[in-house]
């Protein structure tokens, strides 16, 4: 049952972000900001994490779990590091992902030659 | 039936985009819902080895970041993307995606100003907004904290 709901929950977000594709003239970057700063605020108000227990991946991996990811960082940071924590706290969250893109990012540029786009 | 230029126009705006905005979300609709179901499935595979919850959730992060990465690599995931729209950008894979494609692209300019500078040229913009809300978040949290009985 929980991978349905991932499934489900997952697929309901991504079809807010092509609403906003569709209806309004959003840029992809702009709708990737749109959803991680979301997730921050979302997470911040204390609404993201019953939604990512319910939905484990379906609301971890869409970019609003990102910023949901950011934010509970922060929160954990400053518990131990004070104020410090405020600034240390969502990059330590985000490293991972950051990072894997950041290393596959360079590795995909040396093996991989450019493509035409669709 | 025959029709005039305006009236052609006129019955076409009311028919295609409503039919393309069905498809569009359709198709996002099951491609975003796949890949978070393939995340769930990584994430349970995950917690069954032992890992604790923040960990198996990074580990899943970092496992779809890899296969976005050889799919972009390999020029599928932009095909994909062209049907699945939001559904390709909005899962964490979009977020690779979106730094592998350029850094292959702009190989040619360069290991530095080419690769090094253009790679963050989409996800950059999401790392600084992103990052700036949980800033602020943390300094609010901070001053709140006392306040929650914390």
């Amino acid at each position: 049952m929980q991978f349905f709901w991932a499934f489900l929950v997952g697929g309901a977000l991504c079809v807010i972000g092509q609403l906003l594709i569709d209806l309004t003239a959003m840029t992809p970057a702009r709708i990737l900001v749109l959803f991680v700063v979301s997730g921050v605020v979302l997470s911040a108000l204390g609404w993201y994490p019953p939604l990512a227990k319910f939905a484990g991946a379906g609301a971890t991996v869409p970019l609003l779990g990102f910023g949901h990811l950011l934010a509970q960082g922060v929160i954990a940071a400053v518990e131990q590091h004070g104020l410090l924590g405020a600034l240390t706290g969502g990059f330590s969250a985000a490293a991972g992902g950051i990072a894997a893109s950041l290393a596959c990012g360079v590795i995909a540029s040396l093996l991989a030659r450019s493509k035409d786009q669709c | 039936m025959k029709l005039s230029k305006e009236e052609y126009d006129k019955l076409n705006q009311q028919v295609s985009p409503k039919s393309r905005l069905l498809t569009d979300c359709l198709w996002a609709f099951f491609v975003g819902g796949s890949i978070c179901l393939v995340g769930e499935v990584l994430r349970v595979f995950y917690l069954s080895r032992g890992f604790i919850l923040t960990d198996a959730s990074a580990l899943t992060s970092v496992t779809l970041v890899v296969l976005s990465a050889v799919l972009t690599s390999l020029g599928w995931y932009q095909k994909l993307a062209s049907r699945a729209g939001a559904g390709t950008l909005v899962p964490i894979t979009g977020f690779a995606n979106a730094v592998v494609s350029p850094a292959i692209e702009y190989r040619v300019e360069g290991l530095v100003t080419g690769v090094g500078a253009k790679m963050f040229v989409i996800a950059g913009p999401v790392i600084v907004w992103g990052m700036l809300a949980s800033i602020v978040w943390g300094v609010v949290y901070y001053f709140l904290r006392p306040m929650l009985g914390g």
